[in-house]
């Protein structure tokens, strides 16, 4: 077994361009059936015995780096804004194989966006070191 | 108490599922049954626990089953059966591993159950060792038992499944609060009980032979290279008792992968010092390994004894004609030409293979390793 972690990242395409309509400009509808798809799609990893871990993340994001010994942490809202739109979230999973966690990123991928139709989000598929 | 039941839960399932009972069932019995030990056993000590367990266990099987009365009656036949002895103990823990390792499962299924249902770990601690939430493990096993459930299994399990499963338990070695590596060569050592097949044994002898040099194979968080461990370190004992075993497998004259790799590991374990291996006779285990189970991962190993044997260009040569084989992220592959080019005095070519390596690695250790191999050809 081994683990993967598929990272979300709304809007991000190997173009660079947004893979689908913001959500922002979904219907309510539309946010639920997205909702509803995930949630079924982790009830399914739980069952199977392949769920680790899934985590949504906020868009407050700051970053932070050391001060320098006896300061406070330097804390700044950029100036990688669009950074912030990068990871919206994760499915950690631990899977038979590769194959399978391609599987499963595909399924991620397919949760559907405006219009009831796939978004064809992008997942970042990255394996986890052993210990 | 506790190792006491731990010791005694898979012998009680196994005589619970030779009866001809059902999989998850006789589980289920069985933890009542444990249950009822811990309330008991403090204030009432039993003069024989394992029988004790078996009654109680198959009382709760026979209570479970009573509303199917046609099922009740071949069952209560069953269950009077008197107690086995220890051969048929062992001949139980045998067909109680075919079950867990049957084909139909898959490999992280077999080794999730097998460790519950034979090496009697609790489902918290193979989900720590695993580093997966307790429920996703219990999900896990559940799936498998139900699975062993559903199919009617007449075919006899075969043995190479149980040692390809045992063999990955022991390759995961110490990851959190369980040491597989040992619970892989306990329940090793219970199928040699009962079954002398060569490579049952050449099974055993080779990790042991490969986990007497555990002492060594870390400084700290280290990971330290086989030429470069401690030697007095590995554990004498372990090399003994793995050969004496290799010995007595290869004797049989049926050799067999787990054989090879056991005498591979023997003649590095023989040498008193890295520069005193017998590398022309690694290399040629390497050919026969490969003749039987001709692997990837067996052929890179084999590129390394070539480069050691007959020296770097050969070793390079050797490994040119893997790399087809494997994938072209493989860190193995890169850190084995690391090796080689640095021993042919191409440091430059070194320090960017190990670089390499070091990004596809799949452990930590392994990574930290691989960086610092490249940082120190780089000064």
């Amino acid at each position: 077994m081994a683990k993967f972690l598929l990272l979300k990242h709304y809007g991000l395409s190997p173009e660079g361009e947004p893979g689908h309509a913001p959500i922002f400009g979904w219907t309510p509808e539309e946010i639920d059936a997205h909702m509803a798809y995930q949630r079924q799609l982790i009830a399914e990893l739980r069952e199977s015995g392949e769920y680790v871990d899934v985590q949504a993340l906020s868009n407050d994001s700051v970053l932070v780096r050391t001060g320098g010994e006896g300061a406070p942490p330097v804390v700044t809202d950029g100036p990688y804004a669009e950074s912030k739109e990068l990871v919206a979230g994760w499915y950690l999973i631990d899977v038979e194989s590769k194959e399978r966690a391609y599987e499963i990123a595909a399924r991620v991928s397919a949760a559907p966006g405006a219009g009831g139709k796939p978004g064809d989000e992008l997942l970042e598929v990255r394996p986890i070191l052993s210990m | 108490m506790d190792q006491l039941l731990k010791d005694l839960a898979p012998q009680v399932l196994a005589v619970l599922v030779r009866r001809g009972n059902d999989f998850a069932a006789a589980e289920d019995a069985l933890q009542e049954a444990l249950l009822e030990a811990w309330q008991q056993w403090p204030q009432q000590p039993p003069a024989n626990p394992r029988a004790w367990l078996t009654t109680v266990a198959s009382r709760r099987l026979i209570d479970g089953i009573r509303s199917d009365a046609s099922r009740r009656r071949r069952e209560e036949a069953a269950q009077t059966e008197p107690e086995p002895g220890p051969t048929e103990q062992a001949d139980d823990t045998l067909q109680l591993l075919f079950r867990c390792c049957h084909a139909s499962l898959s490999p992280g299924s077999a080794v999730a159950l097998t460790l519950r249902a034979v090496g009697g770990l609790t489902t918290r601690q193979i989900a720590e060792a695993f580093l997966v939430p307790e429920a996703t493990m219990a999900q896990r096993i559940s799936r498998a038992k139900k699975s062993l459930t559903d199919q009617k299994l007449n075919q006899a399990g075969r043995l190479e499944n149980v040692l390809r499963v045992l063999y990955l338990i022991f390759n995961e070695g110490y990851t959190g609060s369980v040491d597989l590596s040992a619970e892989a060569i306990r329940l090793t050592r219970q199928v040699v009980v009962s079954n002398r097949e060569p490579e049952v044994l050449g099974l055993l002898a080779l990790m042991l032979l490969h986990d007497a040099r555990r002492p060594a194979r870390f400084d700290g968080e280290n990971l330290v290279p086989l030429d470069q461990q401690n030697r007095s370190l590995w554990n004498a004992l372990k090399i003994e008792e793995g050969v004496l075993l290799l010995q007595t497998a290869l004797a049989q004259d049926r050799l067999g992968e787990y054989q090879a790799q056991a005498a591979i590991a023997a003649l590095h374990d023989d040498a008193a010092t890295a520069e005193e291996t017998d590398w022309p006779q690694i290399l040629s285990w390497y050919d026969e390994l490969l003749t039987i189970h001709d692997t990837p991962a067996a052929a890179l190993s084999r590129a390394v004894a070539v480069g050691e044997a007959d020296g770097p260009q050969a070793g390079l040569a050797a490994l040119a004609q893997v790399e087809n084989r494997l994938p072209k992220k493989h860190h193995r592959l890169f850190a084995v030409q690391g090796h080689l080019l640095e021993r042919s005095g191409d440091r430059v070519g070194a320090a960017r293979a190990y670089a390499e390596a070091a990004k596809y690695a799949t452990s930590t250790a392994e990574r930290v390793h691989l960086t610092k191999q490249a940082a120190r050809l780089r000064n």
